[in-house]
C-alpha cells in the first residue's frame, strides 16, 4: 500500500481521466444545442433544437432516417449472430476436436487484422465475384469478423469457471444433451450471453472501417458521420453525434433494465 | 454424443471466418501482384505494386511515422492505464466503489469513436476553450497553433481512445494477485517501489501484453483519427491505403496492405515473445 500522499496523487489522477474521458463529449453535447446562429464552439448563442431539425431536411445528411434504420437493423443482425455463433462455438470448444487449435488461431488473428484490411478484402471479394455490396451481405460479413473473437473470448472465460458437476447432475437425473444445454447450462451462462449481445451490438453500431467498402449505395450512421467531418462545419455534426450516442444508450439501458426485470420476475 | 457434434458447433466460426477473412486476405495478397490503370484492374504478376512501396522515401517515412504514433502511443497508454488499474485494485478499498468506477472507466467505450475525435475540436481549435482559457488567464498572448490538426491531437486522440484498452486486462491480472504475496513482500521488507518491481509488475505482465497488442494493433492499422486529428497535415499507412483505395488504386492499396499485415504481425509476436499470454485466456 503506497503512503498517503501517493494514494492523493494516484486519486487526482483517476478524476482527472475521468475529467479526461467525459469532458469532450458532454462538451458536444452542450454545443449540439446551439441557437441558430452559435458556432462550432462556445460562447453558446442562445439555446434550441435548430440543429436538430436541420438533421432531418435532405441537404445535412443523406437521408438519416434510412440510415439509422439500416444501422440498427444490421446491428440487430450482427448481435443474433454473435451470439448463437460464439455459443455454440463456445460449446465446441469445451473439448479438443481435430482442428480446434487452428480456429483458435484464427480466430485471434481476426482480432489483430486490422479493420481496413477486412474492408478491402471483402471489398476486393465482392468486386471480383461480381456480387453487389450491401449492409446486409459484405458490410454483415466484415463485422462479424470484428465481433466473434469479442464473443468466443467470453465464451472462454466462462467455461473456464463453469461448474461442469450441474450439467452431470442434469444427465444423472436423465435428460438429454439438449435438456441439459436448454435446461442448466444456458440459465447459469445468461449474464455472459446478455454480455456478449451487448458487445456486439455497440461493435457493430459504432463500426465505421470495416463498413466502408463493404456497405455498397446504403450508407449507415457512422459512415454519413464519418463523411460529414470534412464536410460540415456547423453544429448539425454535434447534434448528429448526440443523437448516435443517445440512441445508442437507449438501446444498451433498455436491454440492461429488460435482464434486470427479468431477473427479478424468476426469482420471485 | 457424436464424434461430429464438435465440429458442427464450430462450423458457423469457421465458415465466417473463412469467407469474411481468410479468403479476403488471400484475395489481397493475389492482388497486390495486379496491373491496373485508372479504369481497371489487370490480372497479372508484377512487382511494381511493391517496388513503389520500397523505392518511395515518402512511403518509407509513413511507415516510420505510423511506427512513431504506435510506440508514442503505448508509451502514454501504458503509463496512465496501469496507474489508473493500480489505483483500482489497490487504493480502492470499497468493492461498490471499484465497481463504480470501473464501470465509469468503461462507459464510453458504448460511445462511437468518430463522435469522441470530433468532441476535442470545440477543446482545441484557435478559438476553442483551451486556447481562451489560456489567453483568459493571460499565460499567453497568442493562441497556441499546435493544439489541433498536429501530431500533438492525434496522440491525444489515440490516448482518448485506447486507455480503455490497457486499463481493463490490466485492472483483471491486478485483482487476481493473492494480497497475502503483498503482505509477504512488506513483511519480508520490500518497499513501496520493491513490491511494485519485483511482485506487481511480473504478476501483471499477462495484462500488459494483452493490453499492448490491442493498443499497438489498432494504432498501427488506424486511417480515421489521423485523417481527422491531424487535418490532412500528418499521414499513416492505413490512411494511405484508404487514400489510395479512394483512388481506385486497388493493387498499390493491397501491396501496402500485405506490408502492413506482416509488420503488424512481427510485432505482435514479438510482443508474445516478450510476455505469455497463455494464462490469461
Amino acid at each position: 500500500m503506497p503512503g498517503r500522499t501517493a494514494r492523493i496523487l494516484l486519486g487526482t489522477l483517476f478524476v482527472l481521466f475521468l475529467l479526461f474521458l467525459y469532458g469532450p463529449t458532454l462538451t458536444i453535447t452542450i454545443l449540439s444545442f446551439q441557437g441558430p446562429d452559435g458556432g462550432l464552439t462556445f460562447p453558446m448563442n442562445g439555446v434550441s433544437l435548430h440543429w436538430f431539425g436541420r438533421l432531418f431536411q435532405p441537404q445535412a445528411v443523406g437521408d438519416l432516417g434510412a440510415s439509422m434504420t439500416r444501422t440498427l437493423l444490421l446491428a440487430a443482425m450482427v448481435t443474433a449472430s454473435t451470439v448463437v455463433i460464439s455459443l455454440a462455438a463456445g460449446m465446441a470448444f469445451r473439448r479438443r476436436f481435430p482442428g480446434s487449435g487452428a480456429l483458435f488461431y484464427l480466430t485471434l488473428a481476426s482480432l489483430i487484422v486490422p479493420s481496413i484490411l477486412v474492408s478491402l478484402g471483402v471489398g476486393l471479394l465482392f468486386n471480383r465475384m461480381e456480387w453487389e455490396p450491401a449492409w446486409y451481405s459484405s458490410a454483415f460479413g466484415a463485422q462479424l469478423t470484428w465481433t466473434l473473437p469479442f464473443g468466443l473470448l467470453i465464451m472462454f472465460a466462462v467455461f473456464n469457471r463453469f461448474d461442469r458437476s450441474w450439467e452431470e447432475a442434469a444427465r444423472d437425473m436423465g435428460a438429454t444433451p439438449w435438456q441439459s444445454f436448454w435446461h442448466v447450462v444456458l440459465p447459469i451462462i445468461a449474464p455472459s450471453v446478455v454480455g456478449i449481445a451487448l458487445f456486439g451490438f455497440t461493435l457493430s453500431f459504432d463500426e465505421f472501417a470495416r463498413t466502408l467498402l463493404t456497405a455498397g449505395s446504403g450508407n449507415t450512421l457512422p459512415l454519413e458521420i464519418l463523411g460529414m467531418t470534412t464536410t460540415v462545419t456547423t453544429p448539425v455534426l454535434y447534434a448528429l453525434g448526440t443523437v448516435s450516442t443517445a440512441l445508442s444508450f437507449l438501446v444498451i439501458g433498455g436491454a440492461m433494465l429488460g435482464v434486470k426485470l427479468l431477473a427479478r420476475r424468476r426469482g420471485a | 454424443m457424436s464424434r461430429w457434434f464438435p465440429w458442427l458447433q464450430a462450423a458457423p466460426l469457421a465458415l465466417v471466418l473463412a469467407t469474411f477473412l481468410l479468403l479476403p486476405i488471400a484475395l489481397i495478397v493475389v492482388v497486390s501482384f495486379y496491373d491496373y490503370d485508372s479504369f481497371s484492374l489487370i490480372p497479372d504478376f508484377v512487382l511494381t505494386n511493391y517496388q513503389e512501396v520500397f523505392a518511395s522515401p515518402v512511403t518509407w517515412q509513413t511507415y516510420l511515422k505510423t511506427l512513431w504514433f504506435a510506440g508514442l502511443t503505448w508509451l502514454v497508454t501504458f503509463a496512465l492505464g496501469f496507474w489508473l488499474a493500480y489505483y483500482l485494485a489497490f487504493v480502492v478499498q470499497d468493492a461498490t466503489w471499484r465497481t463504480v468506477l470501473f464501470i465509469l472507466c468503461t462507459v464510453p467505450f458504448w460511445t462511437s469513436n468518430l463522435i469522441r475525435m470530433i468532441a476535442w475540436v470545440p477543446f482545441l481549435g484557435r478559438n476553442g476553450i483551451m486556447n481562451n482559457t489560456l489567453m483568459g488567464a493571460g499565460l499567453i498572448e497568442q493562441p497556441l497553433e499546435f493544439l489541433l490538426f498536429s501530431d500533438f491531437s492525434v496522440i491525444l486522440a489515440f490516448v482518448h481512445l485506447y486507455t480503455l484498452f490497457m486499463v481493463v486486462p490490466i485492472f483483471n491480472t491486478m485483482m487476481r494477485i493473492d494480497r497475502r504475496l503483498l503482505e509477504a513482500a512488506r513483511d519480508a521488507g520490500a518497499g513501496f517501489w520493491q513490491t511494485l518491481w519485483c511482485v506487481i509488475l511480473p504478476l501483471c505482465k499477462p495484462g500488459i501484453g494483452i493490453g499492448s497488442i490491442f493498443v499497438v494493433v489498432l494504432v498501427m492499422g488506424d486511417f480515421a483519427t489521423v485523417r481527422l486529428m491531424s487535418g490532412g497535415q500528418s499521414a499513416s499507412v492505413g490512411l494511405m491505403i484508404s487514400n489510395q483505395i479512394g483512388l481506385m488504386q486497388y493493387p498499390a492499396a493491397a501491396a501496402n496492405a500485405v506490408v502492413l499485415l506482416a509488420m503488424v504481425l512481427l510485432l505482435v509476436a514479438a510482443m508474445l515473445r516478450a510476455i505469455d499470454i497463455r494464462k490469461e485466456l
